[in-house]
């Protein structure tokens, strides 16, 4: 596949994107700027689709170098508990605090997110049996516990709606004033960039990035931090968004390989589209109404999961 | 010019290498040989700085590795550990060009690429460069892996059981690959070996260890006797000459 297929793609279904919903919008409408259309247009699709662009690209770049670092496949900010770490942060904040501000939140959703993938990966450094299916196992239980431990607390402090509401993964209440927290995944997804060799030597292990002279924990922490502001911004603005981390960049390293510098780009584009193929899904499936992304992303992320790990279990070893 | 002084490191209580002390020749080939356990591969770890040592320190043109910038390091002395495990889909030319990393931090210039051609060629790999490494046979491999030591350019190469797992044909090819890295580049090589023939045939200098110690040290045909080999071993293993390269039966002793 090439670069530019994929970015066609990602045009064409940002153009889509743009003009299905309740209220049409044609895009002779928006000639007129004092037009209600106009207003819709600028406070909910546009944010909608930058949302669903920052989105795509930070779950996909999260889970690249998750995979990178841990050196396994199937290694994802929901197979290793980041993302229910941020929601318990979340909670934490909002039990800690009467009047929880945003910032608090995204402060406590932040160390959390980093804390959590922190310990899962000192877990994963103290088992002997590393396989590929195995240590995805292990992070879901983790990240399910931790789950637990969120909603057990949120029962005793009455707060079980507020945290269903990012267990969905939903752009639907994407509006203009809501969503602006993940610009901050941008500088993100740049580091990501800039550090990428550095993370595919880091993804050969410890010895090797060694021999080469890589300060290897200097760079497995930048890394972790990385997937952590991304997994903050995104629960917190979307919710939980399952399955993305994990699917595109293994279809990019199936038919581009591991060299983060090359596949940094397709993953990113690729997680755009993706995303976008399954939001429009889920807003003519059922039209005027919605189904939240996170069920479309679901249903089709699983099947191509299964596909994975009954075809690619030679390949992912 | 590579010095070890007093090495020693202790896993838990138990004593993994102890106070060794030996001087690593340069221009040469120098093979770890000893039983299970004696302690080799922990030795090379320590020298090239993988692994810390306890006590003692090891000196690279008198300085201690520790006191080593890491990128100035790693231009110097290259370490290959088992590599087999690695399942990273790179293509061989990838792999080899993050060889030139302590260089160029992985923005190739165009003699970055002449040496990363240089060392593709060298191990002969040229036609088949963009292919992944999970596509190419364990010998195959291990000579991609070796290609990009190569083109790190090390004067010193360190290599840890690199004939595991390839069969006799590939072994032999990577030995002479090594000889000619000596004889033709002028690199220093040192090398943990299971198979004391490969270490008799192709090395120059053989280091034997046992419980952690070093219990011989000196040019190969010095050590490479059935007197020496007993103290090593504990076996009785006649030594015959071939083609004037001694050759250790060892498979039909009695200890």
């Amino acid at each position: 596949m090439r670069l530019w297929m994929l970015i066609i793609a990602a045009v064409i279904l940002s153009f889509i994107s743009l003009f299905i919903g309740a209220i049409d919008i044609k895009p002779s409408d928006l000639l007129n700027w004092d037009s209600r259309e106009m207003q819709i247009f600028l406070i909910s699709r546009v944010p909608r689709l930058i949302a669903i662009i920052l989105a795509g690209v930070g779950m996909s770049i999260a889970g690249l170098i998750m995979q990178s670092l841990s050196r396994n496949k199937f290694v994802s900010p929901t197979t290793a508990g980041t993302l229910d770490a941020a929601k318990l942060g979340i909670l934490i904040s909002m039990l800690f605090f009467t009047n929880v501000t945003y910032t608090q939140q995204v402060i406590f959703s932040f160390a959390f997110a980093l804390i959590g993938t922190l310990l899962f990966m000192q877990i994963l450094d103290r088992i002997k049996f590393k396989d590929v299916i195995f240590v995805p196992l292990i992070g879901i239980m983790y990240g399910n516990i931790l789950s637990s431990i969120t909603t057990f607390f949120a029962y005793e402090a009455d707060l079980l709606q507020n945290i269903s509401s990012w267990l969905m993964g939903s752009f639907t209440l994407v509006i203009a004033g809501r969503y602006e927290l993940l610009y901050l995944s941008i500088p993100a997804v740049i580091l990501a960039y800039l550090y990428a060799n550095k993370f595919t030597v880091a993804g050969m292990g410890e010895d090797f990035a060694k021999n080469l002279g890589l300060s290897y924990k200097f760079v497995l922490n930048i890394g972790l931090i990385l997937v952590a502001i991304i997994a903050t911004t995104v629960v917190l603005t979307v919710g939980v968004i399952p399955f993305l981390g994990l699917i595109v960049p293994n279809i990019v390293s199936l038919y581009m390989g591991d060299n983060l510098r090359k596949t940094i780009p397709h993953t990113a584009v690729l997680g755009i589209v993706f995303l976008l193929i399954c939001d429009i899904i889920g807003r003519v499936i059922i039209y005027p109404y919605e189904i939240p992304v996170n069920v479309t992303v679901a249903v089709i992320g699983s099947v191509i999961f299964l596909i994975m790990l009954i075809r690619g279990r030679a390949y992912a070893k | 010019m590579i010095e070890i002084k007093g090495l020693t490191k202790r896993f838990g209580n138990k004593p993994v290498v102890e106070d060794v002390s030996i001087k690593i020749q340069p221009g040469a080939i120098t093979s770890f040989i000893g039983p299970n356990g004696a302690g080799k591969s922990t030795l090379l770890s320590m020298v090239s700085r993988l692994l810390d040592a306890d006590t003692g320190e090891v000196l690279l043109d008198k300085n201690d590795v520790k006191k080593w910038k890491s990128d100035e390091f790693a231009k110097r002395v290259s370490i290959l550990k088992q590599a087999n495990f690695l399942n990273v889909r790179l293509t061989i030319r990838e792999l080899v060009s993050f060889g030139r990393y302590p260089y160029s931090k992985g923005r190739l210039t165009t003699e970055d690429e002449q040496f990363v051609d240089q060392a593709i060629a060298y191990m002969n790999l040229t036609d088949m460069q963009d292919k992944f490494l999970d596509e190419l046979s364990g010998g195959q491999k291990q000579r991609a892996f070796i290609a990009m030591v190569i083109a790190q350019d090390t004067e010193y190469i360190l290599l840890d059981e690199p004939l595991n797992n390839l069969d006799m044909k590939h072994s032999v090819q990577i030995m002479k690959i090594l000889r000619k890295l000596v004889d033709d580049l002028g690199k220093t090589v040192v090398i943990v070996l299971h198979d004391i023939n490969f270490a008799s045939v192709y090395s120059d200098n053989i280091v034997a260890l046992k419980n952690g110690r070093v219990v011989k040290d000196g040019p190969t045909n010095e050590i490479i006797n059935s007197e020496a080999l007993r103290e090593i071993y504990d076996m009785n293993i006649p030594v015959q000459e071939q083609n004037g390269c001694r050759i250790c039966v060892y498979f039909n002793s009695h200890s």
